[in-house]
């Protein structure tokens, strides 16, 4: 017997069932096709402005910055002004994913844009999210053809836009919408949940920020509700 | 399973306490137990979200078998693959399989303490495939060769001068009068080391705190960011689980996440909560070409039968630990295994058995802040009470213990015996008491209490005789 078998068949007989129940297999089927949601928490229920205000406050308090840009035009000014506000090498790394393009960066002339994924040589990266969290200042990223993975850890500085239509209250709310992109039980390769700069407290209980991600993290919501 | 020493647990304790580095560490603390409280505060549905957690996780456990079976379908149906293994050297050996089909030298791994359940990292090393763990704290037990004492701090016993001398000992090729008096420049050493480590892997290993069957996706939670750089720059992306991990769907994951990382850091989210599914898709720019998902079972099946069921609704947070008396004094270490604390000592006897680490059980002052802080509410005293009664029924307490229970049984079965000896016993005591300025230094039999502080000599009357009047004065 496979050693797959042999721990079903143990789980089955410590269960004591068969596993094929007909109301265990309907529980499990009605669940996985239901997905019910269960205690949503009252904080992220609010109207779209106040939602984004609560975001901003709680990306703050996870130690990130975060800026609201009205204009998705003024995205390319902006991130020169971040990198030049913190003495950083006016460069970025960036994804090929459409709206990032649809940015005028070239109105930005001491700017230097390139795109694809990181190889650790990228000092700052651009992200474009699929959705935000208000309830926690959680960001939302995928992966795929158009975002790598690798812009969101490699690079010292992550900038991250999120269109403020997208900043939902709770986590239930992006569930759905990656149900509705991808389809019922199918993901991207990644969804990273961040919330805040990369963090440690392993060295004599202190907590330092910029451990093995990134030092800085940067939300620029843009866009009106 | 190696490396157990749990039945030495008392003189580990004793050590523990003697020694100064480590209760200097201890002490430093890390507010584990303000901020928890503090976030609890924060956000008003907490106990409900405990209780929902509690209930998908028990869901889950009574229909594991069949979520077993539908997650498998989701990770193969988007190109993963789900090894099951039953021990842990069937699992050692699935990891080194699956390495050497790459011929990978080097493999760099996500804190996960399944991989020091079944010992991995020595089998690898002996095979020679060169295991590099990327979590700041599992780092310096590594070097150090030492096993983690806290489930989310592995570090936790140390101090900064420790890893000073460690870092020291081990970088060699940096200049050896560099300044190290900061943790920040301890942390930007190792960022760096580890950094080409992480670009020259072969494989990566993480750990899943949950796997979903709704999508075939396993999660990870770190707040460095190394979990995520290893299981996104190597070839081959290797998840080690346990069949425990499962939940049901996206939905129910949020409810265990919004507990899990206010009960271990008091943080709403900790930075990084990572899903992943399948390798990399055929456009993507990054990740893994190839997913492994390994799923151990080790004695757990066994588990779901019976008293200890409740035990595998576990969601790893330390908070048990945290809220210790007898974790805080001893540390971790001293428990003898992987798992320490109030969780360790119901789950090690289940795993390596009540022979080997009966002692654990019996490290506890059954307070109960383990059980009134759990995000999932494990009634952990009464599994730790359930222990010892097994201890006891397979004869594996010591002699004097039993007798003394023997003795003591013999009294309690015989009330007015009971009354009578009593009585005796404590005007005798308050008698003596008098020629000693009412405290003992030395008592027959309570050698264990009298070694580290005096013993008051009781009053007279004995608690039965005392209740009686208080409750008569009260009504």
């Amino acid at each position: 017997m496979s050693s797959r078998n042999i721990i079903l068949a143990s789980i089955r007989r410590s269960l004591g069932v068969s596993g094929k129940e007909a109301p265990r297999r309907k529980a499990v089927v009605d669940r996985l096709k239901q997905h019910p949601s269960g205690v949503v928490p009252a904080r992220g229920q609010l109207a779209p402005k106040e939602r984004i205000k609560l975001f901003c406050t709680m990306v703050e308090a996870a130690n990130g910055t975060v800026e609201e840009i009205p204009r998705a035009n003024d995205v390319p000014a902006a991130v020169a002004a971040f990198l030049r506000s913190h003495n950083l090498p006016m460069s970025v790394r960036r994804g090929d994913d459409s709206r990032l393009t649809a940015f005028p960066w070239d109105r930005e002339r001491t700017l230097e844009v390139t795109t694809g994924p990181s190889d650790g040589g990228q000092l700052a990266s651009v992200s474009h999210a699929f959705g935000a969290v208000a309830e926690s200042g959680t960001l939302m990223l995928t992966s795929g053809a158009d975002n790598p993975t690798t812009l969101n850890f490699l690079p010292d500085t992550h900038i991250v836009v999120v269109d403020a239509k997208d900043v939902a209250g709770d986590y239930e709310t992006v569930w759905q919408r990656l149900r509705d992109k991808y389809g019922e039980g199918t993901m991207p390769r990644t969804v990273n949940m961040i919330t805040g700069p990369s963090r440690s407290a392993d060295i004599g209980q202190t907590l330092i920020l910029g451990a093995h991600g990134p030092r800085r993290l940067h939300v620029m919501v843009v866009g009106d509700q | 399973m190696n490396r157990v020493t749990s039945p030495r647990f008392k003189r580990n304790a004793s050590e523990a306490i003697a020694d100064p580095a480590l209760q200097k560490a201890m002490s430093a603390g890390l507010g584990f137990v303000e901020r928890r409280q503090a976030a609890a505060d924060r956000l008003p549905e907490f106990d409900a979200l405990r209780d929902s957690a509690r209930d998908i996780k028990n869901h889950t456990l009574a229909h594991l078998d069949l979520y077993l079976e539908a997650y498998e379908e989701r990770v193969t149906a988007q190109g993963g693959h789900v090894h099951f293994a039953v021990t842990a050297e069937e699992a050692r050996n699935t990891v080194l399989d699956i390495c050497r089909k790459v011929s990978a030298k080097t493999v760099t791994k996500g804190k996960t303490m399944i991989a020091e359940e079944i010992a991995l990292n020595d089998f690898l090393e002996e095979k020679g495939v060169t295991p590099v763990e990327t979590d700041l704290g599992e780092y310096i037990i590594q070097i150090r060769r030492e096993m983690p004492s806290h489930i989310i701090a592995p570090a936790i016993h140390l101090n900064k001068e420790q890893v000073e001398a460690d870092f020291r000992r081990v970088h060699t090729h940096l200049p050896p009068d560099r300044n190290l008096d900061e943790p920040a420049t301890l942390l930007a050493e190792a960022r760096a080391v580890l950094r080409e480590r992480f670009l020259a892997a072969d494989v990566g290993i993480t750990g899943a705190n949950f796997l979903i069957a709704e999508t075939g996706t396993s999660i990870i939670v770190t707040n460095e960011g190394n979990g995520d750089l290893t299981q996104t720059l190597p070839k081959v992306h290797i998840v080690l689980a346990t069949i425990e991990k499962l939940v049901p769907t996206l939905d129910d994951v949020a409810q265990l996440l919004r507990v899990l990382a206010r009960s271990a850091t008091g943080q709403d989210m900790s930075v990084y909560t990572t899903l992943s599914t399948g390798p990399r898709r055929k456009d993507d720019p990054d990740g893994p070409g190839e997913y492994h998902v390994v799923i151990l079972d080790n004695g757990r099946s066994a588990m779901l039968e019976g008293e200890f069921r409740d035990m595998l609704r576990c969601i790893r947070c330390g908070a048990c630990m945290n809220h210790c008396p007898v974790f805080n004094a001893v540390g971790g270490h001293a428990y003898g295994w992987v798992y320490p604390g109030p969780m360790g000592a119901v789950l090690t006897p289940s795993l390596v058995g009540v022979d080997q680490a009966g002692h654990l059980p019996n490290a506890s002052t059954f307070c109960g802040r383990c059980e009134e802080v759990c995000p999932v509410r494990i009634p952990l005293p009464r599994m730790m009470r359930s222990w010892r009664e097994r201890e006891f029924e397979r004869h594996l307490s010591p002699a004097t213990m039993r007798s003394g229970l023997a003795f003591w049984a013999f009294f309690a079965k015989r009330p007015s015996l009971y009354r009578l000896a009593t009585n005796v016993a404590m005007r005798a005591l308050s008698l003596a008491g008098m020629f000693f300025n009412g405290r003992f230094s030395h008592l027959p039999l309570a050698g264990g209490w009298t070694r580290h502080r005096d013993f008051p000599a009781p009053q007279g009357g004995t608690f039965q005789s005392e209740w009686k009047r208080r409750k008569g004065h009260a009504s």
